[in-house]
Order: structure tokens, then sequence, then C-alpha cells
């Protein structure tokens, strides 16, 4: 297969309300970003572009029409993928292994705070007859699969919880991160539940902001780049919409997505092999649920390698140094291609404070939160 | 470098439908079933499933993906779906062709499924939501102004009458009665169509498309796959994909050339120099009937403002030198969004195999090409199959 | 095998099987609610607007003059922020005679709506509006008209802040 790497990133963002632009724009000033951290001019070099947007999130039908003009993408081949941001990202990686494309570009924002009743929003992706008419607030589902997870693996509550004051701390070293702060345990674990046995600071918070990646093939990345990040493999899965027949204990859709792309980048023990990752925390449990389903750890172990510091930023193995989405903000479908972000940033060397040492291969994965059982992963190299 | 080749292997499709009783995670179902079960293909032998429907508006679900996955059976498989407007069911295909040309994969179930009647009190109250939130929604537009407004503009550009144009949906409509899954075959007459009730001047009431309930699946395989799953495998030789301006008041109506620059990128992939003699069989979007002539012209398969007369020729009748919409087209089968675009490609499937019974095109086609459409008139899709 | 298939699967229901309840269905009125931030380039068109006059923007590469204004220019890739106001006259670039509203009800009385080239901004930039005080079959391809604007103390910032256009 082809080898492909990321050239060049580029961000907007990420704050919790973003007044000042228009979505079309805050879409601009990331593209512009990383189309000059690329060295590439979108109408002359760039093959192929891909956006990833959900309908109801923009308050726009057929979002995709509204796409081409700010990525510099008019009249090109311009797609659109509903989906987390990382499956946009292997959409594009797709396009350059097909041997068509050499430079292909994805794009992914969120305009969070545009939208007033966003938890109705997700009410609306239930299923509309079995779900929906019993009128129940989307989170019950968060609240029931925590439950089940701590029943399960004997994880607690307190560990959970440290999972929040972890990631928004390292969201105080990350300038981009809308929700950096120093929390105590007992501020967590006191805040309002939400749904038992999720708290009110487990969930994430929303954020605006947009991302925009540039992918090239291998001769094309080396004569671009001086620091090609390379993609060596890609996974994604999704288990079942059913609330009924879901697996709630372990994060299938994670472990699915995980086996595919290790097998993708020949990886056979991601302990060892993985120096550090960005894992989906939409919701605090999901961190150490998505760390054993991903084969960082046995299943039960991730709440104690965090009590042991293992996850903290000089840990054996740094979990979301970026802050994750609770640090940085939840992005919609962008929050999968913030962790690639961050994953890109700390394997060039220029994640600055929460710079991590030694780095060689990071993975990100990205959940597209409830009610969805949809996950996707990358292995990225310097 | 060489590139990875891709056929289709199978097809499936429901019969399209004013109002199914099936569900849209039912109608994704029995479509990919069918699509399976006709190149004797259980759901195991399948790597990766690609999904393609229009608005989240009509099915009234948000992330209707999701909702969809397992009717289309993506239970525990990589499962990624794909959007571009109208232009969907053609663009799936293409995503199921870039699923298995990049070596990821070697067999891919692609699936298309719409589920309009679900939005009351009528699926075109959805498509206000398609126009742009700050400067244009609030003037109410509706969707048929902007086919109104292209189909004026192409005519008065080219001094194009509407009975030219009417002959379109005559020989549609009268192809669909040949297809067991049509929703609106009939035969017509250019008349009819001329005194059919005025929506928004010139569309008439029988110069559109119905909105409908639908699904169509097809089968995707990598060449060593695809040659021991069948004697007679569709290859994909070329597709091609492109986005026009979202400022679609600054552009030119007349003329479709985001549909010639997708074609020029399909034809070059294909090596295809001459499409007027290399293509032999057409599927190109026609949810108005003025939309076929548009599309030919686009496609380069006619001169500028000259595809009305190929069609008052018979040049485009199923027996003639270039068959278009043989299957009925959307005008006659129906018009689930994306459904509707990926029949085209299970039509051109069904045609290069010699198994569309009564719709079959003479002379054995080796060469077919379905497009589709969509956006605010803004994106083409192109997909070349040849045996 | 298409031609071998003599049943395609999928059931088609009439109104019948609904009006004597032998079809169940869920209901379901969603909230959705937005509140789009205009950015930079929109929010000064709707300023603009409010104040009685269209504003456009030119690229400083093409030399081509858009509206409504945005803060790139989709051909060019070059950042746009030369502003220029514009005629609030044009020229009309297509129309229609539309018989049905929004949501697919029959109309009382036709709108027009059109395509209009804005004088001022280049050749071929236009938008989407409606004509009025004019009977429909007197509208053309390329007649000249002019905005009808709401008084001053009516206009919010908004599309809406023209009533129409008509022939001038």
């Amino acid at each position: 297969m082809r080898q492909v790497a990321i050239v060049g990133v580029g961000y907007s963002g990420f704050r919790s309300i973003s007044p000042d632009l228009s979505y079309k724009e805050l879409m601009y000033e990331a593209a512009a970003k990383a189309y000059d951290d690329a060295g590439v001019d979108p109408r002359r070099d760039v093959e192929s572009f891909v956006s990833v947007a959900e309908d109801f999130n923009e308050g726009t039908s057929i979002f995709d029409e509204y796409v081409p003009d700010q990525i510099g993408g008019v009249l090109k081949p311009v797609h659109t993928i509903p989906g987390d941001g990382i499956h946009g990202l292997i959409a594009a990686y797709m396009q350059v292994l097909t041997g068509a494309m050499d430079i292909v570009m994805v794009e992914a924002h969120s305009k969070a705070s545009n939208v007033l009743t966003l938890s109705d929003v997700v009410a609306y992706a239930m299923d509309p007859i079995y779900n929906r008419p019993l009128r129940a607030n989307p989170l019950f589902i968060a609240g029931m699969e925590m439950n089940r997870y701590l029943y399960k693996t004997g994880t607690t509550e307190e560990q959970c919880a440290q999972v929040v004051v972890k990631n928004r701390a390292n969201g105080f070293l990350n300038p981009s991160a809308a929700y950096g702060a120093r929390l105590s345990l007992d501020a967590v674990l006191s805040s309002e539940p939400l749904s038992y046995p999720l708290k009110r600071l487990e969930v994430s918070s929303h954020a605006d902001g947009a991302i925009v990646m540039v992918l090239a093939s291998g001769d094309v990345a080396q004569e671009l780049s001086a620091l090609p990040i390379w993609i060596t493999g890609v996974g994604w899965c999704n288990e079942t919409p059913s609330l009924e027949t879901r697996d709630w204990e372990s994060a299938t859709y994670a472990r699915n997505s995980a086996e595919m792309a290790y097998r993708v980048a020949g990886i056979r023990n991601p302990r060892l092999e993985i120096d550090f990752a960005e894992v989906d925390d939409t919701f605090a449990y999901k961190e150490l649920q998505h760390m054993e389903a991903l084969g960082l750890c046995r299943e039960g172990e991730a709440g104690l390698l965090l009590e042991e510091g293992d996850t903290e930023l000089d840990g054996e193995l740094p979990l979301n140094p970026s802050g994750g989405n609770l640090g940085v903000g939840h992005l919609l479908d962008a929050s999968g291609l913030a962790r690639v972000l961050e994953v890109v940033l700390q394997l060039r060397g220029i994640a600055g404070q929460r710079q991590l040492e030694d780095v060689e291969t990071g993975l990100a994965f990205g959940w597209r939160s409830i009610p969805t059982t949809s996950g996707a992963a990358v292995v990225l190299s310097n | 470098m060489a590139m990875r080749k891709v056929a289709v292997v199978g097809a499936g499709m429901t019969k399209f439908m004013r109002r199914a009783q099936e569900t849209g995670r039912e109608l994704a179902f029995q479509a990919s079933r069918m699509a399976l079960d006709s190149c004797e293909m259980t759901l195991d032998d399948i790597d990766a499933v690609a999904l393609g429907t229009a608005p989240d508006a009509f099915d009234g679900l948000h992330m209707k993906g999701e909702y969809l996955s397992d009717g289309a059976g993506a239970w525990h498989k990589p499962y990624m779906r794909c959007y571009v407007g109208g232009g969907t069911g053609v663009f799936a295909a293409i995503q199921g062709w870039y699923h298995v040309a990049s070596g990821l994969f070697d067999t891919c179930l692609v699936v298309c499924e719409e589920k309009m009647s679900s939005c009351q009190p009528h699926p075109q109250g959805a498509f206000i939501t398609i126009f742009d939130h700050t400067t244009e929604r609030a003037l109410k537009p509706n969707l048929v102004w902007i086919f109104a407004l292209e189909m004026n503009r192409y005519m008065t550009v080219h001094g194009i009458e509407k009975k030219d144009i009417a002959r379109v949906a005559v020989k549609n409509k009268r192809n669909a009665l040949d297809h067991p899954c049509a929703q609106l075959a009939a035969d017509i007459t250019v008349e009819d169509v001329l005194n059919s009730e005025v929506l928004a001047w010139p569309v008439q009431r029988l110069d559109i498309s119905p909105t409908s309930d639908g699904a169509v699946a097809i089968v995707m395989a990598a060449e060593h796959v695809a040659k021991r799953i069948t004697d007679k495998p569709a290859w994909v030789r070329g597709v091609g994909w492109s986005l026009d301006t979202a400022y679609w008041t600054s552009r030119d109506l007349y003329y479709p050339k985001y549909v010639e620059y997708a074609a020029r990128m399909a034809y070059d992939m294909a090596g295809i120099t001459e499409p007027r003699k290399e293509i032999h069989v057409v599927e190109p979007y026609d949810p108005f009937d003025y939309k076929e002539l548009h599309h030919l012209e686009g496609l380069l398969l006619a001169d500028k403002g000259d595809a009305a007369r190929l069609t008052a020729e018979g040049v485009t009748a199923r027996d003639g030198n270039m068959p278009v919409c043989p299957s009925g087209g959307m005008l006659g089968v129906g018009n689930p969004i994306a459904a509707a675009g990926l029949m085209k490609v299970s039509e051109i499937f069904w045609q290069l195999r010699g198994e569309a019974g009564k719709r079959q095109v003479p002379g054995q086609p080796q060469t077919g090409l379905a497009q589709s459409w969509g956006d605010l008139m803004q994106v083409g899709c192109v997909v070349i199959l040849g045996v | 095998m298409s031609a071998n298939i003599e049943n395609f699967p999928g059931t088609p229901l009439s109104q019948a099987d609904f009006d004597e309840g032998k079809i169940l269905t869920t209901h379901w009125k969603p909230k959705l609610e937005y509140g789009w931030d205009a950015g930079v380039a929109i929010s000064r068109y709707l300023a603009e607007l409010k104040n009685g006059r269209l504003i456009g923007i030119k690229c400083n590469r093409c030399r081509r003059t858009v509206v409504p204004p945005r803060v790139v220019c989709e051909w060019c890739w070059e950042p746009m922020e030369a502003w220029v106001y514009l005629e609030d006259t044009g020229t009309v670039n297509t129309f229609s005679i539309c018989y049905i509203r929004w949501d697919a009800t029959r109309a009382k009385e036709p709108q027009i709506p059109a395509v209009i080239e804005i004088d001022g901004a280049s050749r071929g930039a236009g938008i989407l509006h409606l004509l009025d005080e004019v009977n429909a079959d007197d509208v053309t391809i390329g007649m000249k008209v002019q905005a009808v604007w709401k008084p001053a103390e009516e206009r919010s910032g908004s599309i809406t802040d023209i009533k129409y256009f008509r022939p001038t």
C-alpha cells in the first residue's frame, strides 16, 4: 500500500462561543492555516476535499452545499462524511491510497454554540418508534452505560472523577483548550448528578472551532514537509444503534476499531508500541472504558493505572495530553479530529508546555457520542 | 501507479413507493439482502459498508446514518456514510469504489435508502432548510423555485420550448412501464405534460419526479474476488465528482459546468476520449425532465442546447443510438433521492450484463454511465462501468 | 438476475390503510432552534441592508465584485477586504412564476422569484429575491428592476428589508 502522511494542520478555536465568526469564516481560518502549514495552494494543488458535518448540527439540510467556497474546493471533488472527524480523515486517506489522488484535505468544525436546543437535537437521533416516545433526556444512555461499566469492572466513581481532574488540568497547558481548570476530586464528585452515576463535571462541555488537515502520498509528503506524520493504521466500526441489544459494558465499537487499526499498522502489542493516546472522553468514564477497549490495558485496569499516574503527562502512557473533550471542549463531530490534531502536534514536537518526551507513535480514537456506537481510530508515527 | 480494479458484482432494490410500510431500516435491509443474494454472498463475505442517504430531515432523524446502520448490514463492521445532497446515490458507489480501491478491503456493500414519506405534511417542507439561513431563508424559498429558475434560464438561452422538454417525461415514464419497481410509470403524451398543473412556471406537475420511499444496494469487490463471484463483473472504469460554489445566484444556470468537470475526471480515468462513441447506455439524473437534457450536455454526450433535438429524433430512446434512462429514470421509477441515484448504477450494471429484461437495450452494450446531481444545482457525480 | 426476479420487496401503503387504522404511526415535532453567528462579511451585509443599501466585496486578484460579501474569493483563494457599495437596481437573470408555497400547498397569488444581477457587482453576480408590482406575463429575462425597501423604522437587518424588486 501507498504511504500517506499528514503534512499540514490548521485550526481555529477552541472557545465556548465564537460570535465574531460565521461557520464559513471559522472553516476558512482553519483551512488557510493548514494550507500555509503544508505549503500548498488549494486551488492548484489539492485534488479532493472531505468535509465532516451533520445537518441538524448545522441547522441546514444537505449542508455539504455550503462547504466548497471557504476551503478552496469550488469545482473540485468535494464530499461530506456525516461521521466523526476521524471517519472523514479515513475517507481522505482511502482516496490517497487508491492512487487517484496525491493531496487530499479533510475539514471538521463545530458551531455548537449556535444550536440553541442541543439536547433536543441529540434526542432526535434516537429510534423514533421504540425510544423517543419515552421522552427521556438522552444522557440516560451514558448514565446506564457508566453504571454497567463500573459494575462489570469494579472501577470506582472516584476514578472516573479523577479523569476530569487530569484532563482539565492538561487543558490548562493547552492554549487552544476552552475548559482548562484545576479542579479538586471533591468538586467533581460533589457536582450535581445528571443521570446516576454520571455527574455534571464528568460531561464535557461543548465548544466551537474548526480543524483542517492536509494529507499527501509518500513522495509528495516528503517534498512538502520536513516532518510528515505518517498514518500507519486506520480502523472504524459500528456496533448497533439499538439500545436494547448493544454491549453496555465494553465499547465493542472501540475494540473492533482498534483491532483493525493495529492490524493495518502491524502493531501486535499496543501497550508497548503506542507511546501515548488521545481517546474520546466525552464522559469521564469513557476515557477508562475506551482505554481498555483499545487494548491499552487489561479490562478493569484503566482506573488503577490512572490512580498510579500512568496516564499523566509524565506517566508511562499519557492519555489526552491536550485535555481531551473535557479540557478542550466537545467539538461535536470535529472532536475526533481534535484528538488527531494533538497527536500530530506531539509527534512534531510542537506541543509547548505539554510536550511529551520521546514519542514516536500515537493513537487517536473518536466516538460519535450518544446515542451511537460508532467509533474510529488512527495510528500515527513521525 | 496501477490502480486496483474494482467491480460491481451484485445489485438489489426495493419497489419505489409513495409511502412504504417498511421503516427505513427495513427498506435498507431488503435491498441489501437482495444484493447479496443476487451474487450468492452473505454478510460474512462483506468487509465494509458504505451508506448513502440524503437529508436527515426526510426521515425525521438526527444522524440517520447511525439509525440505518444495522439495517444496512453494518453491525460490527467498518461503516461510513457519505453525502453530496441529491448526488449522494451515485457518489455512494464512488465511495464503495475508494473503499475497495484503497486496498483496505476486498468487498464493500453499498446501500442507499430514503424514506421521504416520514416528513409531514409534505417532504417539500424539509427543503426550505437547504437555503442559506441568513441571506435566503427569510424569503421562504421553495425548492421548485430553483429548478424553475434554472429551467427558464436553460430554455431562454437556447431557445428551447417546453414541448421539446416534455418528450423526456413521456419517454421515461413509458420506459418505466417495463420496470417492476416503478412508482409512476405511465403512457402519456406531450400534451398531457403541457396541460398538467403549473407549479412554478416553467415547471409543471408532469415535469417532476415523485417523492418516494425505497432502497437500493450494490456489492463491490476487488478484482481477484470479483472473478470468483461472477463470470461477468461490471468493472468500475472511471469515477468523477465535482462541487460548484454555494453562491448559486452568481452562476450561469444554463449549463452544468460541475457535471462536465465530473465527467472529464471519469472519462480521463476510464481512458475515454470520444464519449459519444464509447458510452453505449446512459442513466443521467432526471428528477425533472429538463435535467436529463441539461446533464447530457454537461456529460459532453450532446452539444450545448442540442439534447432536445436528440430526444425528438429518438436517439435517446431505448432502441436509439444512445439509450438514455432505459430504466424509466426518476421520472418514471420514482425518486427516493439517494436510492434513485444508486438505482441508476444498478441499471447500468443490469444492462451491461444483459439482465435488464424488458428494459434491455439492444446491441450488447459494453460501457455505460450513471450520473447524479444535487445540492443547490451544484454537484455532479459520475460512474462509468464496463464489461 | 434482475430479469429473473418477479417480486421485488416493499409494501406500498394507500391512504385508506391509514384512514381505516390498519397502520400505526408515531408522531414527533422536533424542537430545533438555532441562532447562527453571521460573522464578519454577512454582519456588514445585514447592517447595510438596515441602512437601506446593498454592499458587495471585491477580489483584488480577479477583480470580481460579488454579493453577498464573503471573506475569501472562492476562485482565487484571496482574502477579500475591499467593500463596494452597490446600486439597488439590477437585471433579471432568470425568474419563475410560482403557484405553490414552500410547504407545497397551493398559493392564492403566484409569487415571482428571480435571480437579479445587481448593478455595480460583476456581470452574473446576483441575489435571490422576489418581483412584484408587475404582471407575471410581462416579466422577461433581461428586465431592469429596482429594490422596493421597507421604511427605515421597519428594517431589521434582513434580506426582507427589501420587500421586493419592481420594474424600472
